[in-house]
Parts: C-alpha cells; sequence; structure tokens
C-alpha cells in the first residue's frame, strides 16, 4: 500500500518536471527579453513556429539535433522580427506581441499544412537515465530519468542567474531594462541590447516548442501550444524576473497540473472542469499570499528615445 | 512607474494644425496594411491563388454588398465593446489581457439569467440580461484589479490566468446546469444551453441579416466612455495617472484605486459584449463565444488611438478584415492560417507604421498619432 | 533604411515557405483519395453521373487534417465527388476552423445564396443558423450535424453519430485484452461524441467485467496535445494497459501509449492505426458516403430535406477499422463480432 502511494507520488514529481520543461525554456527566454526593457506577448506565436520547424526537420531527416537546431533558428527569425518592431520602430508591446503570436500561430499551421498535411508521428527524444544518479531509489527516477531536453532546461536555470547577476553583459541587460537613459550615458548601445536579449528569448521560445514537438508530444498539430506561451509571460511575473522564481513558478504549475490529472485518474469526484482550473487558480493564490513581489524593470514596455522621456 | 503603457499622442492636446501631418498619420496606417497585404500576396501567390481575387473577395466580402457591411457591423460590435474596456485599461496604464474571460463570464450570467426569468418581458429582461453581464464582467476585471491594488500582483499574470478559469468555467456550466435539456434527451449531450426566450432576442435590424440592435448599445457606450474618460473627474484620474503615475501620486490620487476601477470597468464593458453576443446573434450559450474578441478588441482600441470615438471606425475596419478573411478562404480556398498569418502581419506592420507618425509629431509635438483619432479631430479634449 | 530592414525581415519569412517545397494544392479538387469502399448496406451507392453539375459546401470547425470529425465528413465528400465522376460533376467548397458562431452564419448565407445544392453545416453549433437560413432559402438543401433537429423545415437534413455503438464494441474488446484489468480514458471535455462514445465504451467493459477499472481524464480542451500526452502517461503508470480516448487530440495519447510500447489503443472518429500500427487494435470509423450516398439522389430528384440520418453500425455508418497490423487472436475478432451482431441486431442496446 505504501509502496503504491510511494510510486504514485515519484510518477507524479516526474510528470511535474516534463509539464514544467516547456514554461521553464519559454519563460527564462522572456525574462532576458523583459530585463531589458521589451514585453514580448509574441512568445506563444514563437513556440508553434519553433514546435513545427523542430518536428519538420526531425520528420525530414531523422535527427532530433537537425529540428532543434532548426526551432533555434526558426526562434531567431521571428525575434529579429519582433525586434524590428518593438526595438527599432519602438511600436506598442502588448500589441506587436498580440500580432506575433497571430502570425506565428497562422505560419506554422500553414507550413503544416503545406508541408505535412496530416497528423504523422516523430522519433523524438527518449528518456535517459543517467548512470549512477539515475540508480538512486525514487530520486533516481524523479530527476534523472527524463529526455535530454528536460535536463538541459533545468541547466539553464542557474545558467540563465550566473549570466544575468555575475556577468558584465548581464549587468549591462538589467542597466538597460532600470534606465536605459543612463546606461546610454555610459556608452551602452541600448538597441544592440535589447535586440540580443528579446532575440535570446525567442531562441529560448523556439526551444520550447521544441521540447513539446520532439520530446514531449512527438507530433506537430495545429495551435500545439494551446495558449502555453502566454502562461510562460504570466510565469516570468511570478518569477519576479529571476530565474529562481521562475523555476517555481515553472514547477508549481507543472506539479499542480500532474496532480490534478492524477486525481483524475484516481477518480475523486470533483467535476473535471475545476480539476483542470487548479493550476491556474493556485498561480494566483500563491503569488497573492507570498511576499515574493519583486519590482518590475522601471522600462519594462517603454522604448527607449536617445534624449527623449 | 507603474506598467508602463506608452500612451500614444493621442492623449496630448493640441489640435491637428499640420495639415501634413494628418495626412500622413491617416495615411501611414493603409500603407502599412498594403505592405502587409503584398508579402501576403507573395504567399498567397506560392500557394497557387490568385492574389488580385483573393483580395477582391476580401474587399467585396467586408464591403461591397449589404450583407457583408452588416457582417462587418456585426463583428464590430463585440470588437467596439470590448475595444472601449481597453482604451480606459490602457489609459491608465493597466494592460487587460483578460477580455477572453471577461467575455465568456459576461456571456454565461447573462445566458443563467435571462434562463432564470424568462417569464419577464422584454423591455425588462433584455436591459436586465445586458446589466447582468456587466457586472459578470466587472466582477472578472476587479479581481485582477483589487489584486493588483492591494496586493501588487501584476495584472498580465491575473488576467491570463483568469481566461483559463473562465474556459473551464463555461465547460463546466454548458456541460451541467446550463446544458440543453432538449439534447440530453435526445442523447446529443451538445456543449450548448437551452434556446433563451424569444423576448429577450435583440431586434434585428434588416431582415435576413444577423445585425441586431447591439450596436446602438455599443455607439451609445462609445459616447458614454468619452464623456466619461474626457468630462469626468473619475476619467480625468484614470487617464493622469496613466499619463503619470508619480505626478499623479503627488496630486493626492490613489493610484492603484483608480487602476482597480479601470480594470473593473474594461472587464464590464466586455462583459457586455459577451451578453450582447448572446441574445444578439447566438440566442444560447455556445462554446466559443467570444470568437477571440478578447484579442482583436486589443488590437481595434489601439488601431482607434486607445480613444472611444476613435475605436469606433477602428472597429469598422478590423470587423471588415475579419469578415472578408473568411469570404476570401471561401473564395479562393486557400487554408485560413493564410489568412491567420497574413491577419498578424497586418497588425504588426500597423504598429510599427505608427513609428513615422509619431516621429513627425515629435518634431511639430502635437497632434494624435492614428488616423482614426486624427480623423475625428479626437485628442482636443481638456487633459 | 529602417523600412527596407523591416520589409526585408517580413519578405523572408515567405520565401522560407516558397523554399521549404512542393506548392500545395490546397484547393478542394484533391486528387481523389483511396476511400473506404462503400458500406455493403448503403444501396444508391452514388449519385447517377448527372449531366448537371453538383454543388456542395462545406463548413466545419476544425481543419481538413484533423484526423478525426472535420476530416471524417470532408473525406466522404472527395470520395462522393470521386464517385460521381470527379470535379467536373460534383464540385466541393469547404471552410475550415470555423469556431466562431457569427461567422459561420454569414458562410451559410453566403454559400446559399451563391446557388449550392447543398450547403453541409459540420457542426452542433451552427443549428442556429441553419434554422434561420433556411427558411431563406427553400431552394438549397441544408445538412447539419451532429443533431437530430430538421426544425421541421422541408429543406433541412440533420444527421447524428451513435458514437455509444462503436464505443460499446471497443469497451469489450478492450476488456477481454487487458491484462492489469485497468483502462484508461483520455477525453477532451465531457459532452457531445466526446461523451457519448465513452459511455458506450464504459458499457462494454461492464458487460465482459463490471470489476476491471475504467478512469477517466479530461482536460478540459478540444486541442490541447500535450496535455492528453501527459493524461494518458497518468494512466500508464497508474497501471493501465489499455487507452481510448475521443477529440483530435487524442494523437498526443497516442504517441504516449507508443513510447511504453506495450499499451494498446483504441480510435474513434477516424482510423489512427497509421500513428501507431503496432499497438492500435481498433478505430471506429464514421463514414458519411453512407448518408450521403442517399441524400445527394434525394436533392437531385427534388427532395431538399426533413430527413434525420443516424450513422449506426446496422447501416454500415459507423465501422470498426481493425488495424492489420495488430495480431488480434481469433477469440478476441470473434468476441468484439459478437458484439456489432449483438448491437445490430438490437439484442445488445447501448445507452449514450
Amino acid at each position: 500500500m505504501n509502496e503504491a502511494v510511494l510510486a504514485t507520488v515519484v510518477a507524479v514529481l516526474a510528470a511535474s518536471l516534463r509539464l514544467a520543461t516547456p514554461y521553464l525554456y519559454a519563460s527564462l527566454g522572456e525574462m532576458f527579453a523583459q530585463r531589458s526593457g521589451v514585453l514580448n506577448l509574441g512568445v506563444d506565436g514563437i513556440m508553434l513556429v519553433g514546435a513545427f520547424v523542430a518536428f519538420y526537420g526531425t520528420l525530414t531527416t531523422g535527427s532530433v539535433w537537425v529540428g532543434v537546431a532548426g526551432a533555434m533558428v526558426a526562434g531567431l527569425a521571428m525575434g529579429l522580427l519582433m525586434s524590428v518592431v518593438s526595438v527599432t520602430l519602438k511600436a506598442e508591446q502588448g500589441i506587436s506581441g498580440i500580432g506575433l503570436s497571430l502570425f506565428g500561430l497562422g505560419l506554422s499551421s500553414l507550413l503544416f499544412k503545406v508541408l505535412v498535411g496530416t497528423v504523422k508521428t516523430v522519433d523524438g527524444f527518449r528518456p535517459i537515465r543517467l548512470p549512477l544518479l539515475g540508480d538512486i531509489p525514487y530520486l533516481g527516477e524523479i530527476f534523472f530519468t527524463q529526455s535530454p531536453p528536460v535536463y538541459v532546461a533545468f541547466l539553464l536555470v542557474p545558467i540563465s542567474w550566473y549570466v544575468l547577476e555575475r556577468t558584465p553583459w548581464g549587468l549591462t541587460v538589467r542597466a538597460v531594462g532600470q534606465n536605459p537613459a543612463a546606461a546610454d550615458t555610459l556608452g551602452v548601445n541600448v538597441t544592440l541590447t535589447r535586440y540580443v536579449c528579446v532575440c535570446l528569448g525567442a531562441v529560448f521560445a523556439g526551444l520550447a516548442g521544441a521540447s513539446l514537438s520532439i520530446a514531449s508530444v512527438n507530433l506537430f498539430q495545429e495551435n500545439l501550444t494551446a495558449g502555453a506561451g502566454y502562461i510562460a509571460v504570466a510565469l516570468v511575473y511570478f518569477g519576479g524576473w529571476r530565474p529562481v522564481g521562475i523555476l517555481m513558478g515553472a514547477l508549481l504549475f507543472g506539479t499542480v497540473t500532474a496532480i490534478q490529472l492524477r486525481m483524475q485518474v484516481l477518480g475523486i469526484a470533483i467535476p473535471s472542469d475545476f480539476a483542470v482550473m487548479l493550476p491556474y487558480v493556485l498561480t494566483i493564490v500563491v503569488l497573492t499570499f507570498s511576499a515574493n513581489r519583486a519590482r518590475q524593470p522601471a522600462a519594462l514596455n517603454q522604448p527607449f528615445e536617445r534624449g527623449g522621456a | 512607474m507603474a506598467t508602463g503603457t506608452r500612451l500614444p499622442s493621442g492623449v496630448r492636446n493640441g489640435r491637428g494644425r499640420d495639415v501634413l501631418g494628418t495626412v500622413l498619420r491617416t495615411a501611414l496606417p493603409l500603407v502599412a496594411v498594403a505592405a502587409a497585404l503584398l508579402v501576403g500576396a507573395v504567399m498567397l501567390a506560392v500557394l497557387g491563388a490568385d492574389p488580385v481575387r483573393a483580395y477582391g473577395a476580401l474587399f467585396e466580402g467586408a464591403f461591397g454588398s449589404t450583407s457583408g457591411i452588416t457582417q462587418t457591423l456585426v463583428k464590430a460590435t463585440p470588437l467596439l465593446l470590448v475595444g472601449l474596456g481597453i482604451c480606459i485599461a490602457f489609459r491608465a496604464s493597466v494592460i487587460n489581457i483578460g477580455a477572453e474571460g471577461q467575455i465568456i463570464l459576461g456571456a454565461v450570467f447573462a445566458t443563467w439569467f435571462a434562463l432564470a426569468f424568462r417569464t419577464w418581458p422584454g423591455w425588462l429582461l433584455i436591459p436586465s440580461t445586458i446589466v447582468i453581464g456587466f457586472v459578470a464582467g466587472a466582477f472578472w476585471g476587479f479581481v485582477p484589479g483589487i489584486l493588483k491594488a492591494r496586493m501588487g500582483v501584476n495584472e498580465i499574470l491575473t488576467t491570463v490566468m483568469m481566461n483559463a478559469i473562465a474556459l473551464q468555467f463555461m465547460n463546466y456550466m454548458i456541460r451541467g446546469p446550463l446544458i440543453d435539456p432538449a439534447g440530453v434527451t435526445a442523447g446529443q449531450y451538445l456543449a450548448q444551453s437551452e434556446k433563451l426566450p424569444e423576448q429577450v432576442w435583440l431586434a434585428r435590424l434588416i431582415p435576413q441579416t444577423l445585425l441586431h440592435a447591439g450596436i446602438f448599445v455599443a455607439l451609445a457606450l462609445a459616447i458614454v466612455t468619452y464623456v466619461f474618460l474626457w468630462r469626468t473627474t473619475i476619467g480625468y484620474r484614470i487617464r493622469a495617472v496613466g499619463l503619470n503615475p508619480d505626478a499623479s501620486r503627488y496630486a493626492g490620487i490613489r493610484v492603484p484605486r483608480y487602476q482597480a476601477l479601470s480594470l473593473t470597468l474594461a472587464g464590464g464593458l466586455a462583459g457586455v459584449a459577451g451578453a450582447i453576443e448572446v441574445i444578439g446573434v447566438q440566442h444560447r450559450l455556445l462554446d466559443g463565444v467570444t470568437s477571440g474578441y478578447g484579442f482583436s478588441g486589443i488590437v481595434t482600441a489601439l488601431f482607434g488611438g486607445l480613444h472611444p470615438l476613435g475605436t469606433i471606425p477602428a472597429s469598422f475596419i478590423f470587423g471588415g478584415l475579419l469578415v472578408g478573411a473568411d469570404k476570401m478562404q471561401r473564395e479562393v480556398q486557400v487554408p485560413s492560417s493564410l489568412i491567420q498569418a497574413i491577419l498578424g502581419l497586418i497588425v504588426l506592420f500597423v504598429v510599427a507604421s505608427q513609428y513615422w507618425a509619431r516621429r513627425r509629431s515629435n518634431r511639430t509635438n502635437d497632434a494624435p498619432t492614428t488616423p482614426a483619432a486624427a480623423a475625428l479631430g479626437a485628442g482636443d479634449g481638456q487633459a | 533604411m529602417k523600412i527596407r530592414k523591416l520589409l526585408l525581415v517580413a519578405a523572408a519569412l515567405p520565401i522560407i515557405v516558397a523554399a521549404c517545397g512542393t506548392p500545395a494544392a490546397s484547393a478542394p479538387s484533391v486528387a481523389p483519395q483511396s476511400a473506404s469502399p462503400a458500406a455493403a448496406t448503403a444501396s444508391q451507392s452514388a449519385a447517377p453521373p448527372a449531366a448537371k453539375l453538383f454543388r456542395v459546401a462545406l463548413l466545419m470547425p476544425s481543419s481538413t487534417t484533423d484526423l478525426a470529425f472535420s476530416q471524417s465528413m470532408y473525406q466522404a465528400l472527395v470520395a462522393m465527388q470521386g464517385k460521381a465522376g470527379g470535379q467536373a460533376n460534383f464540385e466541393i467548397k469547404f471552410t475550415e476552423n470555423m469556431f466562431s458562431v457569427p461567422d459561420a452564419q454569414a458562410a451559410i448565407r453566403d454559400y446559399a445564396s451563391q446557388g449550392f445544392d447543398l450547403v453541409v453545416a459540420h457542426g452542433s453549433q451552427y443549428g442556429a443558423g441553419v434554422e434561420e437560413i433556411a427558411k431563406d432559402f427553400p431552394k438549397v438543401s441544408f445538412a447539419w450535424g451532429t443533431d437530430v433537429n430538421t426544425f421541421g423545415l422541408p429543406n433541412v437534413f440533420a444527421y447524428t453519430a451513435a458514437a455509444e455503438q462503436g464505443g460499446y464494441v471497443n469497451g469489450v474488446l478492450a476488456a477481454t485484452l487487458t491484462k492489469s484489468r485497468t483502462i484508461g480514458v483520455t477525453g477532451p471535455v465531457e459532452v457531445g461524441d466526446a461523451k457519448t462514445y465513452i459511455a458506450g465504451f464504459s458499457q462494454g467493459v461492464a458487460a465482459v467485467d463490471p470489476a476491471i477499472k475504467i478512469s477517466k481524464t479530461w482536460t478540459g480542451s478540444f486541442s490541447d496535445v500535450a496535455a492528453m500526452t501527459e493524461a494518458a502517461k497518468a494512466h500508464i503508470t497508474a497501471g493501465a494497459d489499455v487507452l481510448t480516448g475521443s477529440s483530435q487530440s487524442v494523437v498526443g495519447s497516442i504517441g504516449a501509449a507508443k513510447e511504453a510500447g506495450n499499451v494498446l489503443w483504441f480510435g474513434t472518429q477516424a482510423d489512427q492505426a497509421s500513428l501507431a500500427p503496432k499497438l492500435v487494435v481498433a478505430s471506429q470509423v464514421y463514414d458519411w458516403t453512407v448518408i450521403l450516398g442517399d441524400m445527394i439522389p434525394k436533392i437531385q430528384s427534388g427532395t431538399l430535406g426533413g430527413e434525420t440520418y443516424t450513422l449506426q453500425l446496422s447501416n454500415g455508418g459507423l465501422k470498426i477499422a481493425f488495424n492489420p497490423g495488430y495480431a488480434l487472436s481469433a477469440e478476441a475478432k470473434a468476441v468484439a463480432d459478437k458484439a456489432i451482431a449483438d448491437i445490430t441486431s438490437g439484442a445488445v442496446k447501448v445507452t449514450p
């Protein structure tokens, strides 16, 4: 009996890591964009294009790495488009992101329709049991029997933290997001920094899409993300623009999703609709009652005008 | 700074004395749309469709016939209502991504109310159903509003999450308490409510079209919103909060309170859109009641220069684009996803094009940015 | 200079489209696919190659390639087109991803005013529009589903599918094949034929052995593939060795079954064997050609509606497509065949 409970807990936790993975990629990427002062609401569209390209690359070449590379390039292209519109042309970021999302949704569906046509599956990433670590009872099954994109996503958390908080470039990014005019006076290229951050974020979003299409579900379908990109943006706020906070948010969201699915499997008698609501409700509740309320980058959502306000 | 939504210069004072600037501002978005369509034409051609025929169908479908124009107005109604709410929210520097959920709440409770009080006469039932829609949507805007004001929880997070919650709530209501009993008897279990009593249906303005009286409600609320924002103290404070929160704070305005209020009102207007969709078009609650208006309403409001009166022509134009896009799919049989992509490009190009208008208005330092607002001589209310 | 940059990026994207491959046949004149042969019970096999062009317009909520509800009707029409002698005699126009009800109503009216012979509104949410518009176009025939209501109009056909019947057969077979005596169901939202299919499936399982455990999950979305995948994994880790589910997003569940390697799958709405050739045991397939084959000649001879059709096992509209790639034992096959025969004869009644 105890054994069965333990097995359930292990399965739920392993699932929560899988479920958190796409959000981790996309949210960490969005964090870079926002720390530099750009709100990119187009994450969902970038994820979709990344997911399709990863899927298509894998389908045609048989290599997941071609898929991953393709997703990154696709993300970069979308990121450049967003940068031109939102940084150079200083467009309203909220609306340009919505435009980008719409465009990505349309483009990915169109490419799928034209190039693939019907639902096909690919041989995506498989879970890899890490030597030694994977043999630890329970923990090995939770943490060290996952597919490579999951490991990479979690590795990106400390890496992102280090880059942002401990490197000169990270300082530049934070300065640009906090006080672009001052950064500019000090000789920082604000526009370039924002381009790099938005594009980096978009590459991460492309990877988030790939982690869905060639690691999690191993196929592509129109609107594969089902709005996950918007959740990823929300989790950046949850995480207070810090990698650890984002990790917490993604894990909370993933874990509660895994738990609600398990509750349904176990036949716990609440309407399924309310079970599905749980992760969304709890994210709000937890943030409301936690002390974790960082201030957002002061220049977020404000294009930079040299000498301007 | 709170959430720094940058306001277009429409908020500034000043009359459009600069003729060239006015021409530029009016023409720019059209040029942008044309450029986006040009890119779309390349895509159409690649797919083997004739772009000229396709765009002919788009225009004809939206504006070329009675049925096209009425359909455009049918779409413009919820776009305008949602857009008005977005105007209020964005004017207070609050980003409301939650209109989808607010529409749903308005639609669900309007349906419930109209069915629960089905014996009431129409003159009583119609207005009270719309009010219920307003209250339900306003509640869905109030929650993120109060969380932002009292607990500092960012509204983007709450509104995104609350959209998902609202969707599941509707799923529950139309398969549970509100499910059409006839569908259960027939063993169909369709995701729809019972049909609403006929006296709550809004009058159809032209036979054989969907055009309903809801458009007047939307237009009236546009004027009310304009008066509210530009002619009342509360409206003035909402705009002041958005323009300069720090100065507002020094002036003794309680910034969080006005931001919460603006989100509540935005929610209410989206809720009215939901109620009117139900009693004007669908006559029952159906899955997919929002038709994505929650997002296209944001686009509409920004096309309209975040001005209630500018949003009126903007909703007509954007509604026409959506209607024409459907016609284009029917006529030249391109996948709907291509049309979606082109619409995305149009949004991107139009927001990007405002760059040139802004540059000019920075130089001449007056007048609003967007064509619709400019055309109406909007921006000249006293700040 | 900045304009040029912008245009460059924007122009690059369609070029990607172009570079990626074959200009697509997006037109409806898709080469007649090898559609499933007409049901044995469909008496009038096809419209006679009439001299007059027969024009059909189709509206659907999802896409023509969803491997589920929308695709099933689109393919049926393409099959009818093939039988009628191709495009010259039988024109198909379609509108897909038509989820918005007001848009659908505009489309229905537009098609009707263009003089199509038959407008197929393939989604229960289109009913109100059909009811309203059909009155204005008495010479156009409308078909809509899934529902049973023709609104008392002489030019409206209604159609539906008794999804619970195939669900029952799948359930009987699933109960026969499970070793762990645990079966998982992954559904979208508990409405419509997702609900009725699963209701029938549960009855089928219970008919074999009421002690077999069935657990059900609902993802709350018809399109969230990732949630379906995780739902299926949750079932599998809880001991399920047979899964089923409904909606276009179940491709995610099938993927999870495939990854586990030894979990069987039962499909519905379309033949899903291609997605996991070793693990799909059988699929309930909707074959709308059966009703179209009856409806279209009626329209051609002047009867424009007034009838309700139901796809059933007994009229060949529902079929159980056994996957040839799965080695089904003769005993198990016999159990399924008996279930089919019992439902066809009326000996077993399945409630939706």
